[in-house]
């Protein structure tokens, strides 16, 4: 699977592009190229830069510097039309549908097969989308509306339009987050068709496995810049890995011995009809319990629902033996519960607020005097916190959406801690940092747990797990299908238990 | 992507936590020392900036240039008359102005007011004609217009249905119910001391005596908005309900209460109206929930939630009715007011529009 | 893995499609009332005059209606259109009456130029600025009007000023039938066509059912919402013409109050004003519904005074099923993927 001596241009170059946002830098000199009957892996950490290139290749963003070239053509794109015309189609990581229109609406939305006087040819339309199922050979209603489709689904949706296309080059921008075994299977039948075809494809993802499957080629990104582009064949993960991280793994999770005290956190039978089933578990003072499995596995809507921002139909969470109303943050952060969202942009921050508003948002009351808050006990307050967790901002009226990603995520967790938690959840508290902050967050949580504080981990990232955690929780589906403890958690036990028989795929 | 120190994460709190308080008043320098002993200024711009470069300082001056010109060009608009006319007229606005901000600021909208108000109308007049006494009268009619809010609330909240379309229907609902118990006419025979008093001036002002009511009001209002926690609740309702929500704030009970709020102040405006012109009719205050909603955006308030100060409101309120009067006086016709109003809104929203542009063009990472 | 031999809609299902749309209900609602009026009272459908009310009173609403509904569908909203059909009635009257001799067709046609130019000023304003269509067009509103009434002043049009042949539009029947009605229909037909069959169409309903991802596919969400924008102008003018025509007397507040009972018609017809959902049809039924009530209350019995609540309560009504309903379906469609998944697997 060598790509071919480029002997003919490749069919996507770029070369030194880069890319900021007012102050700060995403890009800062990517390089890229894929050749025609090729896939191509690319890799880096979460906040390496590979979206916004992505974003870039697509005429979302425009970059600020660099070369851009199609089959040797220099390019620019000023929007996603135009990407579009020249023959790239990109299946972004979240599904992007019209929920209200119909599946195959969705899939030929703006380029609809049309008859005479432009009508929309709909029966057409309906068979080609029938088509394209069958080749990706999966079953669904091309007449229903989106809205209520897994994500699964509307991923499948999503690669259905990229390939109705007809496109040079394909990008796929983590394909299989939520893909089962079997329909990872499909994709990666239908991806190799089409390389056979002389198409390129970009393939971005975390799974190693899936990229020695999978990939001819591999290029590894990281703090936004190029590091080496190498044939599948002549590496190993270790090798990636350590090109990804500019050093080596072991340093990187740091956990630190704790005392392991009393049941804080006591979930019993939690049961949400369609989202999960009967969640029974314990976490102690002291204690670091990693919750990991599948995106979508409904890891982090267990942690919505004991933190009582969503609903559960039956079970019970207590905290220190008392049970906690549900459906009621207020109550669970009046009890010593705080949780670090999964999506810290939407559910974390209020980014149009500055630093100061957001370090206080949730404990507004608890800071107030004689009722009355005021910008002195705020500005006091995040002063504290912004400078324990070394926020990089200029200012603590800074508006938060101009901090980089590490630096939102530590407003987050000064958010959090400066509520004094007892018991402390945190959602994929590393996603989308850069690895300096990364570490920090770690050992933040390892001195949390060391003074005694209740920590409930979720990541998707196993290495972070099996690094960080005492115990191991592992869903699947909507339920617990493991626990393992600090000594039994190897990747592979942990996987089993994550995908059951898919996992010796 | 800047890479930061590994260094003691845990344990830098103390030096920098002492001088906290002095926060507010060291506003000015940017300096920002680099490292673990880094000093967090509370404001990156100084204090002239922060005050006069906002939405609400160019209302206010627009409003006070206004105020100059007219004073100088306009006959007869420095009398006290022209004054004591234009804040009595002005008064039901500038009340429902007020929770009008707050449901705006939350990323809702009340179009019903002006329905309340008529309704209210009409409940002060049958009460009064029933022969119950003036306060009792007031009382329910306030009682209505709450009961009103929470049918706009409870809509909205807890049935989960978006605010526009709701008090759209309220606000047909209501002033139908206003003209349907009245019909075409009116009850004009109100006590005699109660809408002296609405006629009554602060002595030795030109300033009515229900300003008064209006200042506590719009003091109370203004501590809940900018004082409070529940006031930091609304903008961050506003922004982002989802983040609040995750914060322990309950959204959906916050907007409740704030529509039967606005209920209530409207109720209580339509027994003024009432007052005022001696009147209770069902199409009293027709078409005043557009005038009010216009005075509140121009005043600064971002109709997407979560931006605007009651000090612009309050501003904005006036220069619309300073504006009406001194064009009033000089003969210009009402039409032409109605023109001016309008485009002041356009040209209000779209400037603020392209000044954040400019502003997120130059400083802020691109949002998709 | 059958999917590709699933039979094309058959004509049951599309009759069964037909009895649980939304519109259908409406239509039951408005056949109903229309039945009961009857009864009580005859002359409602059977009298000359009876049966051209009940047909032409809703036909010039119905125009603005349709308008609206491919503005709301855009999650948008005009709130100047019946400033719109105020400014472009009083030109209507003024050309005929100044312009001796000036064609009928010309006429129309300015009054459609002149509504599409107003909703030009709204849809460039709303897509270039930004600026929500809500705020927009309240300030466009003000201004219309204000023009309308400065130009106006206390001028009238009067039925005399305008020529028979322009006044033969508002009461001319064909087969019976109120020219303006076949008139008002058409528009219907020609934008429900639209709005279901070309591409144009379909990306509205794209646009108003999640603007970020019209962006991220690369449809021209911009030049779209212009032209939602600028046909819902040229319709409001449409219907300003009408107006005149039906009426004969045009005054400065000529349609005022319109905006609400477009927006009204729309919301109780289905068109969701979250976007992206609804149809004109229901729009138009919407529209008919809401002034055939308007005429039925005094025969039922009901006090004229209560039409307005009436309205009030129908709009709320509608707008309550409607998310009963979307919950319902949602709930439905994530259990039907279950059901399915659970086969396959």
């Amino acid at each position: 699977m060598q790509p071919d001596t480029p002997s003919a241009p490749p069919a996507l170059e770029l070369a030194g592009v880069a890319k900021s946002f007012g102050s700060v830098v995403a890009l800062k000199s990517a390089d890229l190229r894929v050749e025609k009957g090729s896939i191509h892996a690319l890799i880096g950490e979460n906040g390496a830069g590979k979206s916004t290139l992505v974003k870039i290749v697509a005429g979302l963003y425009r970059r600020d510097d660099g070369t851009l070239a199609l089959d040797g053509e220099p390019v620019d794109f000023h929007t996603t039309a135009e990407s579009k015309a020249a023959g790239i189609a990109v299946i972004y990581q979240e599904p992007t549908l019209f929920p209200d229109l119909s599946v195959t609406e969705n899939i030929f939305m703006g380029r609809q097969p049309t008859r005479r006087f432009g009508r929309i040819d709909r029966r057409a339309m309906r068979e080609e989308a029938c088509a394209l199922f069958d080749r990706l050979g999966v079953r669904i209603d091309p007449d229903r509306p989106t809205d209520g489709l897994s994500i699964a689904d509307q991923q499948i949706i999503e690669i259905a339009k990229a390939i109705s296309l007809d496109a040079r080059v394909l990008i796929m921008d983590e394909p299989t987050a939520a893909l089962s075994g079997v329909e990872v299977d499909r994709l990666f039948a239908v991806a190799r068709a089409l390389r056979d075809e002389g198409r390129a494809l970009v393939f971005i993802s975390h799974r190693f496995d899936e990229i020695f499957d999978l990939c001819d080629t591999v290029t590894v990104m990281r703090d936004g810049a190029y590091v080496d582009t190498l044939p599948v064949a002549d590496t190993t993960v270790d090798g990636l890995v350590r090109m990804m991280v500019g050093r080596d793994v072991a340093e990187l999770f740091p956990k630190l011995p704790a005392e392991i005290g009393d049941d804080v956190l006591v979930v019993d039978g939690l049961s949400q009809p369609g989202v999960f089933h009967d969640v029974s578990f314990t976490v102690r003072a002291g204690e670091i319990v990693g919750l990991a499995g599948l995106v979508g596995a409904g890891r982090s809507e267990v942690a919505r629902a004991v933190f009582g921002v969503d609903p559960y139909a039956s079970g019970s969470v207590r905290v220190d033996g008392e049970p906690l109303p549900p459906g009621s943050p207020r109550a669970a952060i009046g009890r010593g519960l705080a949780l670090v969202p999964e999506d810290r942009r939407k559910q974390g921050l209020v980014l149009d607020q500055t630093v100061a508003r957001n370090v206080t948002l949730a404990i507004r009351e608890r800071l107030s005097r004689w009722g009355l808050v005021w910008d002195g006990l705020e500005n006091a307050a995040a002063r504290t916190w912004a400078s324990r967790l070394e926020v990089k901002t200029a200012a603590l009226d800074a508006e938060t959406g101009t901090l980089s990603g590490g630096n939102q995520q530590k407003v987050v967790l000064g958010k959090w801690l400066a509520s004094d938690p007892k018991v402390l959840i945190v959602d994929e508290p590393t996603r989308g940092i850069d690895v300096g902050t990364k570490a920090e967050v770690h050992r933040l949580l390892s001195r949390l747990a060391q003074q005694g504080v209740a920590v409930l981990m979720i990541s998707s990232e196993l290495p972070e797990v099996l690094g960080m955690a005492d115990r191991v929780l592992v869903m699947r589906e909507g339920r617990l299908t493991g626990e393992l403890d600090r000594a039994d958690a190897t990747p592979e036990a942990v996987m089993h238990a994550a995908t059951a028989e898919e996992a010796l795929r | 992507m800047t890479r930061v120190s590994t260094g003691s994460t845990g344990e830098v709190a103390a030096g920098t936590a002492g001088q906290s308080a002095a926060g507010q008043a060291a506003a000015g320098q940017g300096m920002a020392a680099d490292a673990a002993g880094r000093v967090y200024t509370a404001h990156s711009r100084p204090l002239w900036r922060r005050v006069l470069l906002t939405r609400e300082a160019s209302i206010i001056g627009l409003l006070l240039a206004v105020l100059a010109v007219a004073t100088l060009t306009v006959p007869n608009f420095d009398s006290p008359l022209t004054t004591t006319f234009l804040l009595r007229e002005i008064t039901p606005i500038l009340l429902v102005a007020l929770p009008m901000t707050l449901v705006i600021i939350t990323e809702e909208i009340d179009l019903s007011v002006a329905s309340v108000i008529g309704l209210s109308s009409v409940v002060v007049g049958l009460c009064v004609q029933a022969g119950w006494p003036f306060p009792s009268a007031m009382a329910l009619a306030v009682a209505v217009g709450a009961v009103a809010g929470a049918v706009n609330g409870a809509l909205v909240t807890f049935v989960g249905l978006p605010s526009l379309a709701v008090t759209i229907g309220t606000l047909a609902l209501f002033r139908g119910i206003a003209v349907g118990l009245l019909g075409t006419t009116a009850i004009s025979d109100l006590p005699e001391f109660w809408t002296g008093l609405t006629r009554q001036n602060i002595p030795g002002t030109p300033v009515p005596l229900v300003m008064i009511l209006f200042v506590v009001l719009a003091l109370a209002c203004a501590v809940v908005l900018h004082f409070t926690p529940v006031g930091r609740s609304l903008y961050a309702i506003g922004l982002n309900k989802e983040a609040a929500a995750f914060s322990g704030i309950d959204v959906g009970l916050t907007k409740f209460w704030l529509f039967v709020t606005s209920g209530a102040v409207s109720g209580f405006a339509g027994v003024y109206f009432t007052l005022l012109y001696s009147n209770a009719r069902g199409d009293n205050a027709i078409g005043m929930e557009l005038q009010v909603i216009a005075a509140v955006l121009l005043g600064g308030v971002s109709i997407f939630g979560g931006r605007g100060a009651l000090h612009g409101v309050i501003a904005g309120v006036l220069l619309i009715g300073v504006l009406g009067s001194a064009l009033r006086l000089s003969g210009v016709t009402s039409d032409l007011i109605t023109i001016v109003t309008g485009l002041l809104l356009i040209a209000s929203v779209t400037s603020a529009r392209a000044l954040t542009w400019l502003h997120q063009r130059r400083a802020r990472p691109g949002r998709r | 893995m059958t999917a590709g031999t699933a039979p094309a809609p058959s004509l049951v299902a599309g009759a069964a499609h037909l009895l649980k749309a939304r519109e259908t209900g409406i239509g039951i609602a408005l056949v109903a009332v229309v039945v009961v009026a009857t009864v009580l009272n005859p002359a409602f459908v059977f009298s000359s005059d009876g049966f051209r009310d009940l047909l032409l009173t809703p036909s010039i609403l119905m125009v603005v209606a349709v308008g609206q509904a491919a503005v709301i569908v855009t999650r948008n909203v005009d709130l100047s259109v019946g400033s719109v059909v105020g400014l472009v009635a009083y030109l209507t009257g003024t050309l005929l009456r100044d312009v001796p001799g000036i064609p009928i067709v010309v006429v129309v046609l300015a009054g459609i130029g002149f509504g599409a130019a107003l909703g030009l000023v709204n849809g460039a304003l709303v897509a270039y600025a930004k600026v929500p269509a809500l705020v927009i067009t309240l300030g466009t509103m003000y201004v219309y009007r204000g023009i309308n009434v400065a130009w106006t002043g206390s001028d009238r049009i009067n039925a005399s000023d305008l020529p028979g042949a322009f006044r033969a539009l508002g009461t001319g029947k064909l087969l019976g039938i109120p020219l303006l009605t076949i008139l008002a229909v058409a528009v219907l037909v020609a934008a429900a066509w639209y709005l279901r069959n070309l591409r144009g169409g379909r990306e509205l309903y794209a646009i108003g059912s999640d603007p970020a991802a019209a962006q991220l596919y690369g449809l021209r969400v911009t030049r779209r919402v212009l032209a939602a924008f600028v046909a819902c102008g040229a319709l409001a003018g449409l219907a300003g013409v009408l107006f005149a025509a039906r009426y004969g007397t045009v005054s400065s507040n000529a349609g005022f109050g319109w905006e609400l009972q477009a927006i009204g018609a729309a919301v109780i017809g289905g068109v969701a004003i979250s976007g992206g959902v609804g149809t004109v049809w229901g729009a138009a039924l919407g529209a008919y519904l809401l002034l055939t009530i308007n005429r039925a209350l005094p025969i039922i019995g009901v006090d004229d005074f209560w039409q307005r609540a009436v309205v009030g309560a129908l709009i709320i009504g509608a707008i309550v099923l409607d998310r009963v309903l979307a919950v319902r379906q949602h709930r439905r469609l994530v259990g039907q993927r279950e059901a399915e998944r659970e086969v396959t697997a």
